[in-house]
């Protein structure tokens, strides 16, 4: 969906979903993702259907991950950080985990 | 030209509207007159028990009646209003605190009510097993249960209207006046007149006693809830909690409603409260100790429905002291939803006969006016 | 990095939102010697229109154009104000007596604040249309921000929806970073030139004017343009398809990305949740808060500067930031020196010149608003067009009503991309004004907080003393 213009910017590395993927430096989770080509980043809590960032700017709440075993946090609003681990959501994720 | 009818109700939270609703059923025509939309307030956004557990003894025969009612509540107002029956369990944090609930509930079996159940660990844990290790066990009552406050008051509301209720709403109250054997009502959309008022106006309700000579020192308050998203479901009946204040609840669609009678400062002139998230962060943290499942569930909105609270925590139900035909119905002190169905059929008794079977002795607004002289 | 627990206990002004009304805003109060903090969720300032202004890989710059760049002295005017700037930082909860809710880092704070500026700024209108919540469908201002902040272009078989100046600016800005469009659906029909042309001497005065055509020029001349009158993202785990109609004929688009936008409204959800009242604005199909001349608000001590107060775009949102920054000084401290507001209200005058035009022009259609059958309205709790209208049907007067009965507006993100629409749909059922219909009474927190960061909440001494007790 996604390229890059310049990979100019220094590499980042993140788990999602047990996987290294390589983000830049600027990145936020859900952008990573995004240049990653990750399908999606969570099935929703009512009919189990994907999701994927939309709006990228925080109003959607579609691109809700868990991150370092928080969930549901807004991917577009989070940088990457080397180390973080992403998860993408599976319906109700986040209590008893 | 007034408009007629046989009783004018004021106020349409789930006490008004069930009033309304059974006076329709007694054959009787009733005019409730709501200053918002049903529901807009306590009634329509409170937490949702359908509770007996832990009440005043004064009003455990209004409760026992509600509960009656709520058991058959979609044949009543075609609507099964989300109730479901998983209990509500009060979960003591300490011997101390068990040995104290071992006594009510000995003393209520004496009196005769044998809704409270005391119950060790072992069943606590299996009532709800996501409870910590903390807590020794504690009371249920078995038949209480949730529903969804505001499906519930729209449909007494509903049916209300379909048996020949008729509910005006957006228009408020500014006079009462007897004429003759007749209520004169006037307000914000013209007269009405009937020879009988029921005063149902919650928050607003000490303002309406007033215009009829007997003041009452009701408190406006506006207890705090708030609501995760989606969880998994790991809890059935209702949890509360004596010591700390505390209601947790999951809902059929997995979230957990908490509760449990933090304030919030409440405007009743503009229908506004504003929160304290202090004191949701002390809910927050009582959650945090009882159940460590909750540690990553998300708030995802809090808020808070203006209601009345008596001095004594109980409410004012019966007939005025002051004013021939008038009924009193309000001050229910933040627990007043489950009551509703039982309360509204006994008023519309004591309207209509002018006595009632249910006792609700210790209700009357006459209290009040006895410790003023 | 400013932590929550680094914050005062209580600032003169608190800014929320560092788009340009609240960098200029902060950087005029701070510069006036006003203690300003401006809080900004995202990772850098700039806001939507700026997004990424001090950090965008995106170099040269040709691609995203000079009113872009236009932003840099902004963000640097506020750097060198004095003002504390936080970014990363989410403001969930705001009230009537101005205490202030934040979280950094998943650390919750409380602060009080003397005055409020609340810039929050505008968001992409709802744009329902079936198929809407596939993965691959997105909006045309989200593949902005993904240009501008990471320097990602859109790939692949890519297809534009709907009209209005962003989506032909991103258009242009694709395009110049080499990436290819595979066509652009225009939905906004040829008659509302009629009702806009009214307008057009305003518009032709405007700086937006020149900009604008030159921009449609160099998007038609490389991109194949439809009208659509209806529009249908096709697949079953992600969009695979586009399919479209004009004038009774369906045609197919392959596409691996659909872009979506139809305008951009005020984002409401933090000034209704603080009370700020609010009215429908009929020419923008919005709600926007009533203020006044100085953007002050129904609620004391709290203004709403920039595109939130209505939509006028970013150098009117900077104009409008400093209008409410000088009300907010002369209130809190009057004796300090401020800038003349009268020069400033006619800058601002004209850069709103225009706007009824641009409104006018790019007036979405009704079917694009309140969809029809089962297209889904509410993205989180997954409630459609059918059951808002049958509920609305059975006497559902308005939005708070609906909540109770379809959950429409419940999920996390509290009616941002539904309340709009539903608010519609009831009126169009009902026959009802949307002034009557209302909009959904927001509640705090206006973004979740995790229950964990809302028990670990420092209390005050007082509330310390009443728990112990």
């Amino acid at each position: 969906m996604f390229k890059r213009l310049a990979d100019s910017s220094p590499a980042v590395g993140i788990i999602v979903d047990g996987k290294p993927v390589s983000a830049r430096a600027g990145d936020t989770i859900a952008a990573a993702l995004l240049a990653a080509g990750i399908g999606h980043c969570r099935t929703t809590p009512v009919t189990g259907a994907p999701r994927a960032p939309y709006c990228l700017m925080g109003v959607c709440f579609d691109c809700l991950v868990t991150v370092d075993g928080v969930g549901s946090r807004q991917g577009c609003l989070i940088p990457v950080r080397e180390g973080m681990k992403v998860e993408t959501q599976l319906g109700r994720r986040e209590a008893g985990r | 030209m007034a408009r007629t009818a046989d009783v004018v109700i004021i106020g349409g939270g789930i006490h008004g509207c069930s009033t309304a609703l059974h006076l329709a059923l007694r054959g009787l025509k009733p005019i409730l007159i709501e200053k918002d939309y049903a529901g807009r307030h306590a009634s329509g956004v409170n937490a949702g028990g359908v509770r007996q557990l832990a009440r005043d003894v004064h009003e455990i025969p209004l409760s026992i009646s509600s509960m009656d009612i709520w058991e058959r509540i979609e044949e009543l107002v075609g609507d099964d209003c989300g109730f479901d029956a998983h209990g509500t369990v009060l979960v003591a944090e300490s011997e101390a605190e068990l040995a104290g609930f071992r006594e009510r509930v000995d003393d209520l079996n004496l009196r005769g009510f044998v809704h409270e159940e005391l119950i060790d660990a072992a069943e606590l844990r299996r009532l709800v097993p996501a409870v910590s290790e903390h807590c020794p066990g504690g009371v249920v009552s078995r038949r209480d249960g949730a529903a969804d406050p505001f499906r519930t008051t729209q449909a007494f509301r509903r049916r209300a209207v379909e048996k020949g209720a008729e509910v005006i709403e957006g228009v408020t109250v500014t006079g009462l006046t007897r004429i003759g054997a007749n209520w004169r009502v006037e307000t914000s959309a013209g007269v009405f007149e009937a020879p009988r008022i029921v005063n149902a106006a919650g928050a607003w309700a000490d303002r309406i006693a007033a215009m009829l000579g007997e003041p009452v020192p009701l408190s406006v308050v506006a207890p705090m809830l708030m609501v995760t998203s989606r969880l998994p479901p790991f809890i059935k009946p209702v949890v509360i909690l004596r010591g700390r204040k505390l209601s947790f609840k999951q809902l059929e669609n997995g979230t957990v409603v908490i509760g449990g009678g933090h304030l919030s400062t409440p405007y009743r002139d503009s229908n506004e409260t504003v929160l304290d998230w202090e004191k949701l962060a002390i809910s927050a943290r009582t959650v945090w100790e009882l159940f460590p499942a909750m540690h990553e569930a998300t708030i995802v909105r809090a808020w808070a429905g203006i209601e009345a609270y008596m001095p004594d925590g109980i409410p004012v139900v019966g007939k005025s002291s002051t004013s021939e035909g008038v009924f009193h119905q309000f001050g229910f002190s933040t627990h007043g939803f489950q009551l509703g169905p039982g309360t509204g059929a006994m008023m519309a008794e004591l309207v209509a006969t002018g006595s009632t079977n249910t006792p609700i002795d210790g209700l009357g607004i006459e209290r009040f006016q006895t410790k003023q002289k | 990095m400013t932590a929550s627990a680094d914050l005062a206990p209580s600032y003169e002004l608190v800014v929320i939102g560092g788009g340009p009304a609240g960098l200029a805003a902060a950087a005029l109060a701070a510069r006036a010697g006003v203690s300003t903090v401006l809080f900004d969720e995202n990772p850098g300032v700039g806001g939507q229109i700026y997004r990424a202004i001090t950090s965008t890989p995106v170099k040269d710059r040709a691609i995203l154009g000079e009113d872009y760049w236009d932003g840099a002295k902004l963000a640097e005017e506020a750097k060198a104000s004095g003002a504390l700037i936080v970014n990363g930082a989410t403001v969930w909860s705001l009230d009537r007596q101005r205490i202030v809710g934040i979280s950094i880092a998943g650390k919750a704070r409380m602060i009080e604040a003397g005055r409020v500026i609340i810039a929050t700024g505008s968001q992409e209108r709802p744009f329902p249309i079936p198929g809407w919540t596939l993965p691959g469908v997105m909006t045309a201002g989200a593949a902005q921000t993904a240009l501008k902040a990471q320097g990602l272009v859109a790939s692949g078989r890519t297809v534009l929806a709907g009209g209005g100046p962003l989506l032909w600016l991103l258009a242009a800005q694709t395009l110049r970073a080499g990436g290819k469009i595979d066509a652009i659906l225009d939905t906004m029909p040829r008659r509302n030139w009629l009702h806009a042309m009214f307008h057009l001497p305003g518009f032709a005065l405007s700086p937006y004017f020149g900009k604008g055509m030159a921009l449609l020029k160099e998007v038609r001349a490389k991109v194949p343009i439809h009208r659509a009158d209806t529009i249908e993202a096709v697949g079953a785990d992600r969009v695979r398809e586009v399919l479209f109609s004009s004038g009774g004929e369906t045609r197919r688009l392959p596409a691996d990305l659909l872009l979506l936008h139809q305008g951009v409204v005020p984002n409401v959800n933090l000034a209704n949740a603080a009370g700020v009242a609010h009215v429908w604005n009929d020419r923008q199909l919005c709600f926007v808060p009533v203020l006044d001349a100085d953007f002050g608000s129904s609620v004391p001590g709290i203004a709403v500067a920039g595109d939130g107060a209505g939509i006028a775009g970013g150098t009117a949102a900077a104009e409008r930031g400093r209008i409410a920054a000088i009300a907010a000084v002369r209130a809190l401290k009057p004796d300090c020196i401020v800038p003349d507001t009268q020069a400033i209200r006619q800058r601002l005058q004209r850069e709103e010149m225009g706007r009824s035009f641009l409104d006018l022009l790019n007036r979405p259609v009704d079917a694009f608003r309140q969809p029809a059958g089962n297209t889904i309205v509410c993205r989180c709790e997954e409630v459609t067009a059918n059951q808002v209208r049958d509920t609305a049907k059975m006497g559902c007067e308005g939005p708070n009503q609906m909540k109770a009965f379809l959950r429409c507006g419940m999920g996390p993100c509290q009616g941002r991309l539904c309340g709009l629409t539903v608010a519609e749909l009831i009126s169009a059922e009902r026959g009802a004004t949307l002034d009557e219909v209302g909009y959904y009474r927001l509640r705090p927190p206006v973004k979740p907080i995790t229950l964990a960061e809302l028990a670990s909440l420092p209390i005050s001494e007082a509330e310390r003393k009443a728990v112990e007790r």
